[in-house]
C-alpha cells in the first residue's frame, strides 16, 4: 500500500462561532482481517483505528474505526469556530503510524 | 370521451386531441421516457403489471378491461388502443402509429402559440437520448440536436447516463437548457454534481422545477460509467430544495422526476410542499392524474406517444386549480412540424441504409412490456439459446422497446429499437441452480418489494429454456420456486452448474458479441419468427 | 441481468443478538429509546463496498447538555463494530458522515449517548443487491 494521503477540506474564512462543515478523506486500504490472500492464508488487519480533528489545541470531533469502515476513509463533521485558529487532524494506523494535516481558518 | 366519438365517426381530428380551451395562467407540457424515437412508432401497453403492498390495484397496477372500465373508455375506441393491450393487434391496424418528434413539435408549437410563449413550460423527464440505431451510433446526438429545436425548459435524466460520465458532461454543457438532478452527487466529496432545480417566471408566477434523476442508475446501469456519481432517492435533499424554493418565492413547486410511479407516490405522502410531480421511469401512461394528499402525480407515458398537458391556476403561493389532458399522438392525425421533420430526417440520413435492412419476418405481433414476457425477449432468449448454445437464456426487464405487428419485416431499426445500448455483450457462462434463483429472487425484489423505496422499476427477468414460478406478493428468498429446465422437464437442481447466455451485464469487461449480431445471425438461419404464448412463468397464489 | 455475481466466503456473520449485546455494551445494559437520533443512508447500496451513513442528533450541543458519543452498528457484518464517533461542544451540531462495508442485505444500527446517559436510536435497513435491470 502506498503512503496513506490525507485530504481535507475546511472553509478558508468564518464568522465568529459560525458553525463550518469539514470533510477529510485518506487513502488507506482498511484491509479487514477478514480475507484471505492469494497463499489462502488470512491478509492481517491493518486499518486506520482513530480519527481525531483539534482546534488551537481543543477536541472537536474524534472517531474510533472498526474494519467495517471502507477504504480510504471519508469524515463529514461540523465545528463551531470561536477564534482564528488551526485545525489539526490526526489519523492512527494499526501499524502505530500517524499521518497529519493542518488547515488554518481566519475569523472576522 | 370527446374525441373517440369523433374517431369512431372516421374524422378524428388535430383540433379533437390538442385544440384546448383556455384555462388558469400557466400550461406545463410534459413528456417522457422517449427512448430516442424520433419516427412515430406502434408501442403495446403492459397486459400484466402488478401492484404490491399499499399500491396493490391501483393505477398504474391497473391494466385490460379493468384499465378500460376504471376510466370508462370504450373498448375497441383510440382510448383504448393508446392506453391498454386490449385487442391491440386490431386496433393498431385501426388507428396506426403514435409518437413521433415531429408531431409532438406541433404539439409544443401550437400551445406556446395560443398560449404565448411566457405562459409555457416544456419539461423532458429524461430517458430522452437512448434506445434507438441513430441514438446508440452517435451517442444520442441525434435526440440532443432535435431536443435543441424542441426547446424544453429542463430536462432530468437516466439512460443518459449510460453513454458514461465524459460523454454525459460534454453534451450537458452543450443543451440549450439545463439538465437537473437533486440526487446526483461527487461520489468522492459528497457534493452536488448537478444543478438541483431552477426558478422560472412563467404566467405571471414563480415555478420552480426540482430535477429528480433515476435513482439507481448505479445499480441497475453499469456503474462503470459513471464511477464519480452516486445517486439514490435522497429524499431529503428534494425536501431542501422544495424548502430553498418556498423561500425564494416559488408560487408552484414542479418536481420532475424519474423516480418511477410508485416511488413518486410514496415521495408524495412523505415529502410535503410539491405541488405536481411529472413521474418517469416506469412508462405508465394514465388519463387522470392520481392525487396523494395536495400533491398530483402525472403519468405521461413513453416512446413520444403522448404528451402531457396541464393548465394550471396559479395563485399567490399556491396551486389553485388545474386541468390535465394525457394528448395521445396519432401520427396519422396530427400534422408533423415541417421544421422538426427536416432536422429528424437530417440526423437519420447517414444511416439510412442500414436502418432500413430486412433480416427477417414476423408472423406475430411483436412486444416487449409486461411484467414477466414479451415475444420480443422470447425472440432474444431463442438467439442467446442457440447462437451461444445455452441452456438458459436471460433477457434484462427492459420497459423500452418498441412493438412490431404481425405480418411485418424486421428491420435492423426495429431490432435496435429493442436491444440499442452501450453494454450489449452477449456474455456465455456457467452459474449454478443456487445462482439462479438468487438472480431471480433479487431482480423479482427489485420489482415487487412491498416498500417502493427499494424498487428499480423495470420489469422482471425474462428467461429462455427454463421455467419458474412466482409469487410476488412474498418477501425475498421465497417468492420464486419450481425452477425447471424446459426442454427435460426437470427440476433445476441449487448445485448443478448451467451454461447460461445473457445480455447487458453491468459488470465492466463482460465479454461477447453485441446482441443485435447474435439475433440478426438467429434470423439469417431462421428468418420467419412465429411466437407461441410463453407459459415459462406461473404466477402465484 | 447480471453475468457473474461474487459469492463471499461467509465468516460467522454477525447476529442480532451480537448486535443487541454490542448496543448493551455502548449503553451500559440500557435500551435505546426512539427519537432524537436520525440515521440517513441510501435503501440501496450503490457499492457495498462503500455506503454512506450519516448521523444526525436533536441536542443543543452546549457544556452542560452535548452528545458525548454515537456508535454505528451492522447486524449482518462478521462483526457488528462500525465506528464510533465522539462529539464536544466544538463540534457545533452532533453530525457526521462516513462510509462503510456491507456484505449482505442488513440494518444499520445508530445509538447516541447523550450527556445525561440517556441513549437513543434509530435504524435503517440498507439493501445490498446485484441489480442489472431497469425502464
Ligand atoms: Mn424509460
Ligand atoms: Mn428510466
Amino acid at each position: 500500500m502506498a503512503t496513506p494521503k490525507p485530504r481535507v477540506k475546511v472553509p478558508k474564512k468564518a464568522s465568529a462561532g459560525e458553525i463550518i462543515t469539514i470533510k477529510t478523506l485518506i487513502s488507506h486500504d482498511m484491509e479487514s482481517g477478514q480475507r484471505k490472500g492469494k497463499d489462502g492464508n488470512v491478509i492481517p488487519r491493518q486499518i486506520i483505528n482513530k480519527f481525531t480533528c483539534e482546534f488551537n489545541g481543543m477536541k472537536v470531533f474524534e472517531c474510533e474505526l472498526d474494519p467495517a469502515v471502507a477504504a480510504n476513509p471519508y469524515f463529514e463533521f461540523n465545528a463551531k469556530v470561536p477564534e482564528s485558529g488551526t485545525f489539526k487532524f490526526t489519523w492512527v494506523d494499526d501499524d502505530g503510524s500517524i499521518y497529519t494535516d493542518e488547515q488554518k481558518i481566519a475569523v472576522n | 370521451g370527446r374525441w373517440s366519438r369523433a374517431a369512431a365517426q372516421q374524422r378524428l381530428s388535430e383540433d379533437d386531441l390538442i385544440g384546448a380551451p383556455a384555462f388558469g395562467n400557466l400550461t406545463l407540457l410534459h413528456v417522457t421516457d422517449i427512448h430516442a424515437q424520433l419516427k412515430p412508432v406502434y408501442f403495446r401497453e403492459p397486459a400484466v403489471n402488478i401492484g404490491v403492498g399499499q399500491a396493490a390495484g391501483l393505477p398504474p397496477h391497473v391494466t385490460g378491461a379493468d384499465f378500460l372500465k376504471l376510466y370508462r373508455i370504450e373498448p375497441g375506441s383510440p382510448e383504448a388502443y393508446a392506453l391498454t393491450a386490449e385487442d391491440f393487434a386490431a386496433l393498431a391496424e385501426r388507428y396506426g402509429k403514435m409518437g413521433g418528434l415531429d408531431r409532438v413539435a406541433t404539439i409544443v408549437r401550437r400551445t406556446r402559440a395560443e398560449r404565448g410563449d411566457d405562459n409555457v413550460l416544456l419539461l423532458d423527464g429524461g430517458d430522452t437520448w437512448q434506445g434507438s440505431f441513430t441514438a446508440n451510433a452517435t451517442k444520442g446526438a441525434d435526440m440532443i440536436a432535435c431536443m435543441n429545436l424542441l426547446k424544453p425548459d429542463a430536462m432530468t435524466g437516466h439512460w443518459e447516463f449510460t453513454y458514461g460520465a465524459d460523454r454525459v458532461n460534454e453534451a450537458k454543457d452543450a443543451l440549450a437548457f439545463p439538465f437537473l438532478g437533486s440526487n446526483v452527487f461527487d461520489a468522492e466529496w459528497n457534493e452536488p454534481a448537478f444543478e438541483a432545480w431552477k426558478m422560472f417566471e412563467r404566467g405571471g408566477s414563480k415555478v420552480a422545477v426540482i430535477g429528480q434523476a433515476f435513482p439507481y442508475t448505479p445499480i441497475a446501469n453499469p456503474r462503470w460509467l459513471i464511477p464519480g456519481w452516486s445517486f439514490g432517492i435522497r429524499e431529503e435533499e428534494v425536501a431542501k430544495h422544495v424548502e430553498e424554493a418556498k423561500a425564494e418565492g416559488a408560487d408552484v413547486v414542479i418536481l420532475l422526476s424519474h423516480n418511477g410511479f410508485d416511488v413518486d407516490r410514496a415521495m408524495a405522502s412523505r415529502v410535503p410542499g410539491i405541488d405536481v410531480i411529472l413521474t418517469g421511469h416506469t412508462h405508465d401512461a394514465l388519463p387522470e392524474p392520481v392525487k396523494v394528499g395536495k400533491t398530483v402525480l402525472i403519468a405521461s407515458g413513453s416512446n413520444g406517444k403522448f404528451v402531457s398537458r396541464l393548465d394550471l391556476d396559479i395563485g399567490k403561493g399556491e396551486l389553485k386549480d388545474l386541468r390535465y389532458r394525457l394528448i395521445p399522438v396519432f401520427s396519422d392525425v396530427i400534422t408533423p412540424d415541417g421544421e422538426m421533420a427536416a432536422k429528424i430526417d437530417e440526423v437519420r440520413a447517414p444511416y439510412a441504409e442500414q436502418l432500413g435492412t430486412v433480416l427477417g419476418r414476423t408472423e406475430g405481433l411483436l412486444y416487449r412490456r409486461g411484467n414477466f414476457n414479451g415475444t420480443w425477449d422470447d425472440l432474444i432468449c431463442d438467439a442467446l439459446l442457440s447462437e451461444r448454445d445455452a441452456e438458459i437464456a436471460l433477457s434484462p426487464g427492459f420497459r423500452w422497446g418498441t412493438s412490431l405487428p404481425a405480418g411485418n419485416d424486421i428491420t435492423v431499426e426495429d431490432l435496435h429499437n429493442a436491444c440499442a445500448m452501450t453494454y450489449p455483450a452477449a456474455y456465455r457462462t456457467k452459474m449454478s441452480g443456487d445462482m439462479l434463483k438468487t438472480i431471480l429472487e433479487d431482480v423479482a425484489d427489485n420489482l415487487f418489494n412491498a416498500d417502493p423505496y427499494y424498487q428499480q422499476g423495470g420489469d422482471m427477468v425474462r428467461v429462455g429454456g427454463m421455467g419458474f414460478a412466482i409469487d410476488p406478493t412474498r418477501a425475498i428468498g421465497s417468492r420464486i420456486s419450481d425452477m425447471v429446465v424446459l426442454k427435460t422437464e426437470t427440476p433445476i437442481e441449487a448445485a448443478r452448474d448451467y451454461v447460461v447466455a445473457g445480455w447487458a451485464s453491468v459488470n465492466e469487461g463482460t465479454e461477447g458479441p453485441p446482441i443485435w449480431d447474435v439475433v440478426s445471425d438467429h434470423l439469417k438461419a431462421n428468418p420467419v419468427y412465429t411466437p407461441t404464448e410463453n407459459r415459462s412463468v406461473k404466477l402465484k397464489p | 441481468a447480471m453475468a457473474g455475481v461474487a459469492i463471499l466466503a461467509r465468516p460467522a456473520w454477525a447476529t442480532v443478538e451480537a448486535t443487541d449485546a454490542a448496543i448493551g455494551a455502548f449503553t451500559g445494559g440500557k435500551t435505546p429509546e426512539p427519537g432524537k437520533i436520525t440515521l440517513t443512508a441510501p435503501e440501496i447500496a450503490e457499492n457495498g463496498n462503500s455506503v454512506p451513513v450519516t448521523v444526525e442528533v436533536d441536542s443543543p450541543m452546549t457544556d452542560g447538555d452535548y452528545v458525548a458519543s454515537v456508535t454505528i452498528l451492522a447486524d449482518g457484518n462478521p462483526n457488528p463494530e462500525v465506528a464510533t464517533f465522539h462529539f464536544t461542544p466544538l463540534s457545533g451540531t452532533a453530525a457526521a458522515t462516513t462510509r462503510i462495508r456491507l456484505a449482505k442485505t442488513q440494518n444499520v444500527v445508530a445509538i447516541a449517548k447523550m450527556s445525561d446517559g440517556s441513549t437513543f436510536s434509530d435504524r435503517k435497513e440498507v439493501k445490498v443487491t446485484i441489480g442489472g435491470c431497469g425502464g
